[in-house]
């Protein structure tokens, strides 16, 4: 092996190892999640962007079908009107955020109710984790705000668990109150299927048809978005960045080779 | 070195040399720019925030104080000789002239940003000091019952900030005025 | 210019009286600009500046994260959520801090290999080496500390792991945990002084990089061939020259680092880490920050608690004794031909180490690429730990003493005009 082999053999080995890390995520146990079903989603790639059609249907299956058990604390209305998101216009937003009751105290010091304003957050659907456990038969309904970063293969695994409920295999034992979805770890899951019939949501004219497939595959972009709403702000100014630094490595090369030349090296 | 026997060459990499050292230097100081925007106030602090408000629990005479943006907001509902005094403060006495009619909305009701415009404190409720509206207790501004500077350090009136009444006892404070405020402003 | 002249003449009235009050240009002059280096340091002698610009970076970006963020049980997720949502620029800052850790722990290795590769460790520059260590082990400090501090699953059970460590203790243990936690496990109370350490820790690595980088200005720097400079042709001054080639090579790492800053922030991170923290549930599978995870393996390797722990420091530690275990006369692996292949098995069984680290603790066979092999991961584990040793303990005596090298070149740039004239 020649020398300058080694030396990139190692540098492959060091970054290598990284690679083991993401690589092993294999989960011991009886029932594996089955790997989930791989999609190309617009967003994804260096130039990738959300397709703001997209996101606004999914907001709306959000809130027509998740919002009632998931909430999504990190989430601001005002975050619906900003550049890299749904982009509802100003007035579109404001009608959303007072279409939600968040609650207040009122002037006599009383808990009470008022409309949402574009500062706001999501209210949560529950008011404390014990009541959303006694309304979910002891299952916690995870907040969905980061939902995306927090599982592995994030966008794909959402779809893949929201489409792949199926009849239990007659040989596995379910446990009452549970659901059968082979992509979840265990194979049951707490939350019954929430996309059950194709048109559950309506959509303004000029949207696709609303499939169960459909409203999966918007609903993920929407909860990508909101798990990473400045992503594509950070792909267009990486783009910017790496350009820059690949024209001055360029230059530094050529003053480093002009500069060696004289030397015997 | 051989200055003088090879001039073209040596410009020729004088000029690699600038370049690469002020591609390098404009690439630094571009990105300290977000260590620097970081200070600044985020998205959240900046958030549209409005505070609406009863007003119906408010007597003639008596000032509240309230919290907008992180600021406290006076909200005097004037007798009727507080509001005559005010119209009848003639212009030419006014460090910072402004009639008291492009300062409310409705005369009872004087709503003001109650931040001294000397070096921020805020005007007391109690001491009314020369003119019947609020002294400062830092460095002695007198302000009248308009919330105008008459006396002392302070350059300019107390602000007025953005607000709309919803009904007759209920006023949205940070909210743009309605549109036709909006355009005489701006006119 | 001439490449023999390198010491610092002050030029006019001024720089001469202040010459001799605080002869402060002089000892950048001389450390920074003049300071000869030898004309055939490659590629790999870049990391050293580079490794010092990753500090910097991350002493910098952290500095403004912590103005953002807020060291508390029930703030610390939602507020580096608000950093990357709210702050300006605060997704950049903090992606640029948390691959910036992974980029950091990079170059060290690097930088590490190339001078156990060249020899950099033995005479005279033992003191520079065990420098080095010292620096990496408040690296490996700072960044547990620094992981905690999101206050996700990873953070929370990584700590619960680490700190645990020092219940192996006889004895005293418990009492120590406790002590580390100020609670009865990890509780705010430890996120809040991990965080005060983890704010302090960068700046005592400043200091002992300034010692390090003085150790190194007393020898100066050895070269791929591991011999001494004779003379004034054998070297160049460190700026242009280097400033040079050090800058092209950061700009290129720093190609790589923007990579992941921009388009893959989170490939080197856990998805467990994104969910807050939870005393009642562990991940099922919990694995370290991937530059721990070849130690992580040495403990696991090992079935009793207090040897295991002692074995993973033991593995670092064993660094320290290597200018002395080393007993060959030659510095270079270039000129070692048996001790050369074993630094590359040595790096193979640390990957493999690394590999295992990141497997779940059970013992099955090991499945590499979709293919089974038919060896236990423990029993590979505990092969490669204890070749790992044998490698410092006796393979690198015993080898120094056996070995033939081939013959050294007489000087740096004889042995430059040699490989030009070929």
């Amino acid at each position: 092996m020649t020398m300058k082999l080694n030396l990139l053999l190692a540098a492959a080995l060091t970054l290598g190892l990284a690679g083991a890390a993401l690589a092993s995520e294999e989960e011991s146990g009886t029932f594996e999640p089955k790997h989930p079903q791989q999609q190309q989603w617009v967003w994804e790639g260096v130039f990738g962007k959300f397709d703001r059609q997209q996101l606004q249907r999914g907001y709306q299956v959000y809130k027509e079908v998740c919002a009632a058990c998931h909430g999504m604390h990190l989430l601001s209305f005002r975050n619906l009107s900003q550049p890299g998101g749904p982009e509802f216009t100003e007035a579109q937003m404001k009608a959303i955020a007072a279409s939600f009751q968040v609650p207040t105290i009122d002037d006599n010091g009383e808990a009470a109710q008022r409309p949402g304003t574009p500062a706001d957050r999501f209210p949560a659907p529950y008011p404390n984790e014990k009541a959303a456990r006694a309304a979910n038969g002891n299952a916690l309904p995870p907040d969905l705000s980061v939902i995306i970063k927090a599982r592995h293969d994030g966008s794909n695994y959402t779809y893949s668990l929201l489409t792949g409920y199926t009849d239990a295999p007659s040989d596995f034992s379910l446990l009452p109150g549970l659901n059968y979805n082979p992509y979840f770890a265990g194979h049951q899951i707490a939350m019954p299927a929430p996309l059950v019939s194709d048109g559950q949501v309506t959509w303004p004219e000029g949207n696709p048809a609303a499939t169960k497939d459909q409203m999966a595959k918007d609903v993920v972009a929407f909860l990508t978005w909101a798990s990473e709403p400045k992503l594509e702000e950070r792909k267009e100014l990486g783009v910017k960045v790496m350009i820059f630094l690949i024209a001055l490595s360029a230059l530094l090369y050529l003053a480093y080779r002009r500069l060696w030349r004289d030397v015997d090296h | 070195m051989a200055h003088t026997t090879d001039n073209a060459n040596v410009t020729r990499r004088d000029f690699i040399y600038v370049a690469s050292a002020s591609a390098a230097a404009v690439g630094g100081i571009v990105a300290l720019w977000p260590f620097i925007d970081q200070m600044n106030p985020a998205a959240d602090t900046l958030a549209l925030k409005e505070v609406e408000f009863d007003l119906s629990p408010i007597v003639p005479g008596q000032i509240v104080t309230i919290e907008w943006q992180k600021k406290p907001v006076f909200i005097r509902r004037r007798t009727p000789e507080e509001i005559k005094e005010a119209e009848d403060a003639p212009l030419a006495d006014l460090k910072d002239p402004q009639t008291d009619d492009a300062r409310v909305q409705k005369p009872e009701w004087l709503i003001l940003v109650a931040t001294c415009t000397h070096l921020g404190c805020v005007p007391s409720n109690q001491l009314k000091g020369d003119f019947g509206g609020w002294l400062c207790p830092c460095h002695g501004s007198h302000y009248d019952t308009s919330g105008r500077i008459r006396k002392g350090p302070a350059p300019k009136n107390l602000a007025v900030p953005p607000y709309q009444f919803l009904s007759d006892t209920k006023v949205l404070i940070g909210a743009a005025p309605k549109p036709a405020a909006a355009t005489a402003e701006h006119g | 210019m001439t490449h023999g002249d390198y010491t610092y003449k002050p030029t006019n009235a001024f720089t001469k009286w202040l010459d001799d009050r605080l002869p402060v240009i002089r000892l950048m002059q001389e450390t920074m600009t003049n300071f000869p280096t030898p004309k055939n340091l490659n590629y790999w002698y870049t990391f050293g500046g580079i490794l010092t610009f990753m500090l910097g970076v991350q002493i910098i970006s952290g500095i403004v994260l912590a103005m953002h963020y807020v060291p508390h049980e029930t703030l610390a997720f939602d507020s580096v959520e608000r950093i990357m949502r709210d702050v300006n620029y605060g997704w950049l800052l903090r992606y640029m801090h948390s691959n910036g850790a992974s980029m950091f722990f990079i170059a060290v290795y690097i930088h590490i290999f190339r001078g156990l590769y060249y020899g950099s460790y033995k005479a005279p520059r033992e003191v520079l080496w065990l420098l080095g260590i010292v620096i990496y082990l408040l690296m490996m400090a700072t960044g547990f500390l620094g992981y905690t501090l999101p206050w996700g699953q990873m953070s929370f059970w990584g700590a619960t792991v680490i700190t645990n460590f020092f219940s192996a203790i006889p004895f005293v243990g418990e009492s120590i945990t406790q002590w580390l936690w100020g609670s009865f496990a990890v509780d705010n109370s430890t996120l809040q002084r991990f965080f005060s350490l983890h704010y302090l820790l960068p700046f005592v690595i400043a200091g002992v990089v300034l010692l390090h980088i003085w150790a190194l200005h007393v020898p100066g720097n050895n070269n791929p061939l591991g011999i001494d400079v004779k003379g004034p042709a054998d070297t160049v001054p460190f700026h242009p020259y280097y400033t040079t080639k050090d800058g092209f090579a950061l700009v290129l790492f720093v190609l790589f680092f923007s990579y992941f800053i921009f388009f893959n922030p989170n490939a080197l991170g856990h998805t467990d880490n994104y969910i807050q923290a939870n005393r009642l549930v562990t991940p099922t599978h919990i694995v370290p920050e991937w530059y721990y995870l070849p130690l992580y393996a040495i403990l696991r390797s090992v079935p009793d608690k207090l040897f295991g722990v002692i074995l993973m420091f033991g593995a670092i530690f064993v660094w320290a004794f290597l200018p002395w275990l080393d007993t060959s006369r030659v510095r270079s692996c270039k000129f070692r031909p048996i001790y050369r292949q074993l630094f590359w098995i040595l790096l193979v069984v640390i990957y493999i180490l690394g590999y295992l680290g990141a497997q779940t603790a059970d013992d099955t066979n090991l499945v590499f690429w979709g293919l089974e092999l038919p060896i236990g991961k423990l029993l590979l584990a505990r092969i490669c730990t204890f070749y790992y040793f044998l490698h410092f303990l006796v393979l690198t005596p015993v080898i120094g003493l056996l070995e033939t090298p081939v013959p050294v070149p007489e000087s740096i740039s004889k042995a430059v005009l040699a490989k030009k004239g070929a």
